[in-house]
């Protein structure tokens, strides 16, 4: 895929479903929150990962970590399918694979101290040094996420919006990850936080050879840090391409829209060139349209589009996409 | 990293002992500062030293019966009266809080300790588990408490330890409901699944992640959990499965008075405020507790 390197981690055919509801004398019903994903991470690339709310994204990413159990499907890391291995045999992937978050309020425990959530990792990772040189660890992570080291001490309530998400960042760095899922890591952030957080993980993707998959909705951003980038539409992946050949060459009538979304800072611009909204909304997970998940909503929807699924192909090198009309 | 500082050994050993002792250090500080905390915590000490040392201090014999004293209100002679049998109330009060405090706080603990594990296992497991666990709170909620303590009582005997134990096996459902409650909504919070995507099993993530933010919920239940159990001790005196006369405690003090609470307040009134004030100080305790356990504050 895309030229040179090699696959990192390969996801085929993964889906994740909820099952809700069931109660007395009622029908389960199931939330096809993820519905038959397939796709590559090169190693030492960033893979932006778009979509709606709800589009299942986040699920996606923590499906991969087999955070969820998924329903269908393999993850493979460097060849190895994580799926189905119990807690213990996924503790050597633990450490090559880690996770950073949205919410930085929810994801630091507010009773530990930012020394004991830096060096828990530790605590099971490196069972072969002693506590003194942990917090020598986890001080030298605080440094290389830009924070005060004698911070060790104080709790998350203490800091902004900011520094807790450095914090979080940290805590993923603390095992020596080579693949990092950022689960929409920036969008609870000031405009001006965002930026540095972005360049810090920019800079750490370069000192460590990180490897991310990168879950935004905001797509300026996601054009400025990814390699690829693929385009999630109702638990599918629509679209898949290098980052400059999706913007220049959108295939996917979804794409085209959510690209003609973004929001341009200038308004005599925007006054002349009014923001053509997609109609109609997102369907829901529980009951998606048949064939094509995307026709109900689609300009250029034709018979062929409600009756089968478009395949999910390479139209151009390198450039996969789902639609019948492409 | 290079250490800036020449000799780190020292110095990093020295830094994380003073980190360790300031947690413990800024807690106890805190905990001083709240002053009913502080009041009660003295004050509950007092209660149980005076009790626990009644033999030495009580002027009277716990069941020495003065015929020609019955009934009589609060004198010099007999500082809270005396009952229908002209026993001095006083001496029976410090004899009966050996008891009721001793079954109050331990039967408290172990209720919520029950509770705490069951609403746990039920709250974060979910599914099956859940739902196996809860229904069997309903059905322990369900039971007549009495005739269930008949039967226990007729295999368990009667000594403290006994009623200790049926006290705490009959007070866990709330404290679980409270529990399971609680972690539904915590164990939701991006910190669990950092530590179950960092490989934690379970019960680290339940000890280190869950429990201490839901530390409030098992307090709050802990501390209304002493007076119920002062009472429910009192009920099982009352049907002859607790404490048996003439040892007092006071909730059988409590019950025994209930009849002549119109003509001898003093009967009701002095082992009501003993276990009024016991569960008030247990209550600031416990509020001071919470207060000095959360880093926020």
């Amino acid at each position: 895929m895309a030229g040179a390197g090699r696959a990192l981690v390969e996801v085929r055919g993964l889906k994740k479903h909820f099952s809700v509801g069931g109660g007395f004398l009622q029908r389960k019903k199931t939330v096809r929150a993820v519905d038959g994903v397939s796709f590559d991470v090169i190693e030492g690339e960033t893979l932006g990962v778009v979509g709606e709310s709800g589009c299942g994204k986040s699920t996606m990413g923590r499906t991969m970590l087999q955070l969820y159990p998924p329903t269908e499907g393999s993850v493979s890391y460097r060849g190895v399918d994580l799926a189905g291995l119990s807690r213990q045999e996924l503790l050597p992937y633990r450490k090559k694979i880690q996770i950073i978050f949205q919410d930085p309020y929810s994801s630091l425990n507010p009773r530990q101290t930012i020394g004991s959530i830096v060096c828990e990792p530790l605590t099971l990772h490196r069972k072969d040094i002693g506590k003194k040189e942990r917090l020598e660890l986890g001080r030298e992570l605080l440094r290389k996420v830009n924070l005060d080291q004698s911070f060790v001490n104080r709790f998350p309530h203490e800091f902004s919006g900011g520094q807790r998400q450095r914090i979080g960042i940290a805590r993923a760095l603390a095992v020596k990850p080579e693949f990092i899922v950022c689960d929409e890591p920036i969008s609870a952030l000031d405009v001006s936080v965002q930026a540095q957080v972005v360049t810090l993980l920019e800079d750490l993707q370069g000192e460590f050879g990180l490897t991310y998959l990168f879950i935004a909705h905001d797509l300026s951003m996601v054009r400025h840090i990814s390699t690829r980038i693929a385009v999630m539409y109702l638990g599918r992946i629509v679209e898949l391409a290098g980052r400059d050949e999706l913007f220049r060459a959108p295939l996917h009538p979804y794409t085209r829209a959510l690209l003609a979304a973004i929001p341009v800072p200038d308004p005599e611009y925007a006054a002349r060139n009014p923001i053509k909204t997609l109609e109609g909304e997102i369907p829901s997970a529980l009951n998606p349209p048949r064939g094509c998940c995307f026709h109900p909503r689609c300009p250029m929807a034709g018979p062929a589009c409600e009756e089968g699924e478009p395949a999910f192909r390479e139209l151009g090198p390198g450039h996969y996409c789902a639609c019948h009309k492409a | 990293m290079a250490a800036p500082i020449m000799e780190p050994q020292t110095a990093e050993v020295e830094g994380i002992t003073a980190a360790q002792r300031s947690n413990a250090r800024i807690a106890w500080d805190k905990f001083r500062k709240h002053k009913l905390a502080v009041a009660s915590t003295c004050l509950l000490l007092a209660i149980a030293a005076l009790c626990f040392l009644a033999p030495l201090i009580a002027p009277y014999k716990f069941d020495a019966i003065d015929l020609r004293n019955i009934r009589r209100p609060p004198s010099a002679r007999h500082v809270f009266g005396t009952d229908g049998l002209g026993r001095d109330l006083f001496t029976r009060l410090l004899y009966g809080g050996r008891i009721s405090v001793t079954i109050g706080l331990s039967a408290a603990l172990l209720g919520s300790m029950l509770g705490t594990l069951i609403g746990s296992a039920a709250g974060y497991y979910g599914r099956g588990v859940d739902n196996l666990l809860m229904r069997l709170t309903d059905l322990a909620y369900s039971i007549p408490t009495l005739p269930l303590i008949i039967v226990i009582s007729a295999y368990a005997g009667s000594s403290i330890a006994s009623l200790v134990a049926i006290i705490g096996f009959l007070s866990w459902m709330t404290t679980a409901r409270v529990v399971r409650g609680s972690i539904l909504s915590v164990k939701e919070n991006e910190y669990v699944v950092a530590a179950r995507a960092l490989g934690f099993g379970d019960l680290p993530i339940i000890l280190r992640h869950i429990l201490p933010n839901i530390g409030n919920s098992i307090i709050i239940g802990t501390t209304l959990g002493v007076g119920n159990a002062i009472i429910l001790e009192s009920s099982l005196s009352f049907l002859g499965m607790g404490v048996n006369p003439p040892t007092p405690t006071w909730g059988n003090m409590l019950m025994d008075s209930q009849a002549t609470m119109a003509t001898e307040p003093w009967l009701t009134f002095f082992p009501g405020m003993a276990i009024l004030m016991t569960v008030l100080c247990v209550n600031f305790i416990g509020d001071g507790l919470q207060d000095a356990l959360d880093p926020t504050l």
